[in-house]
């Protein structure tokens, strides 16, 4: 699987209505740190089917970003079960993402 | 076993790459987080010869691609100590490793401000960079922490997003240029709160307010969704203390030909005591210390 673009009309069908935990990446274009982060997700989109990552530019998506009290990124918040269950700030290497969702 | 180690994947630890390949020496280089350094968050480099506009993304992408066509290999892992002796070791998250000689060139990281709550509050209302976090503070109060010119500049920046910005400075007197102060005066939104210090994190969640207290010892608070520090940068050379001279402010003992006091562990970039820290010198650097390092293992197989 490829990381998967959402927004605010499909957030709660994709990400909180998921049957399997959810990765997703709050990132910005302009955001260098978020570039430099987006090999590691794609590798766990690829690589792990039990995990569903998907992306959120926040500058299209203020209203997501709000909700989330997104004020830093790149931010990555685990959800399961429509709930949050991690999150992270910064420029962290692959490992650390996938330990939000348990490894 | 390698001819050399490079610890940082920054500026100055891929130009030390680059030319140490060109000499046709085996390189490791180990980075703790992601190739490129500080200069990653920068959007546009200015300052950077025959690159008048580039992202700081674009020419660490750069430098590693240069780096690794040439043969350098990089392993994501932090180095946790360095052991001397005529064979170096370096101890990684990762393992072990063997070289003849050791560049550190692992850069600094932003200064903390030392109070209850802070780390848990990065990425909720605490922020080390004005430009890359300021976006998110549109028309709301925010504040910032420091008096050099990065706080200044941060708090003009800031001041044509933000509704209210406190700049909070524990002196009087500001370190930064004179013409720098002079616009941020102008600005009507900016409150200058001096002589005072942040003594409290209020947060529910995220940042709600912060307590201020003044010299005199009466308290303040400041509501503000965001607090943005820029009291300067502080080495990342701690783990190697043992092994090298440090000075009073963490920054690795060496001079302009990158030798440290360890013979065949030299220092590269922005962690050295230096006059000016900058992506070109730290790319100097690099150069300075591979160079010197090539020389020490031809001495060392003679």
């Amino acid at each position: 699987m490829n990381v998967m673009e959402v927004n605010f009309e499909n957030f709660d069908t994709e990400v909180l209505a998921s049957d399997k935990p959810v990765i997703a990446d709050f990132y910005a274009d302009w955001c260098g740190p978020c570039r430099m982060m987006r090999p590691a997700l794609d590798q766990i989109a690829a690589e792990r089917s039990d995990v569903k990552v998907v992306a959120v530019n926040v500058d299209d998506e203020e209203e997501l970003a709000e909700k989330y009290g997104i004020s830093s990124i790149p931010c990555v918040i685990a959800f399961k079960g429509g709930q949050e269950t991690d999150r992270s700030v910064g420029l962290v290497p692959k490992d650390r993402i996938l330990a939000l969702v348990g490894g | 076993m390698y001819d050399m180690i490079i610890i940082g994947a920054g500026p100055a630890g891929m130009t030390a790459a680059i030319y140490a390949r060109r000499a046709e020496k085996s390189v490791l280089v180990l980075e703790a987080r992601s190739y490129g350094g500080q200069i990653v968050s920068t959007p546009d480099i200015e300052n950077y010869p025959a690159a008048p506009h580039i992202s700081g993304f674009d020419l660490a992408v750069k430098m590693y691609e240069q780096a690794t066509a040439l043969g350098a290999e990089f392993k994501f892992e932090r180095a946790v100590s360095i052991k001397d002796g005529e064979t170096k070791t370096v101890i990684t998250s990762g393992g072990s490793y063997e070289a003849h000689a050791v560049i550190v060139a692992v850069g600094s990281e932003n200064r903390r401000l030392g109070i209850e709550g802070e780390e848990e509050l990065i990425g909720r209302g605490i922020s080390y960079c004005a430009t890359c976090d300021g976006a998110f503070f549109r028309k709301k109060d925010v504040a910032v922490v420091g008096g050099g010119n990065t706080a200044l500049e941060d708090a003009l920046y800031l001041a044509d997003l933000a509704n209210t910005v406190y700049l909070i400075h524990r002196r009087e007197g500001f370190r930064a240029d004179e013409s720098t102060v002079a616009r941020l005066r102008e600005r009507e939104n900016v409150k200058f709160v001096l002589n005072s210090r942040v003594t409290k994190l209020i947060a529910e969640g995220s940042l709600k307010a912060v307590e201020v207290t003044d010299n005199d010892g009466s308290k303040t608070l400041l509501e503000v969704k965001g607090l943005f520090a820029a009291i300067g940068r502080i080495p990342e050379n701690k783990d190697f203390g043992d092994v090298i001279d440090l000075d009073e402010g963490g920054y690795i003992r060496a001079g302009e030909n990158c030798h440290t006091n360890a013979a065949g562990i030299f220092a590269a970039g922005d962690n050295r005591t230096k006059e000016l820290r900058q992506l070109v010198t730290a790319a100097a650097d690099g150069a300075v210390a591979a160079t010197e390092a090539i020389k020490y293992i031809a001495e060392l197989k003679q």
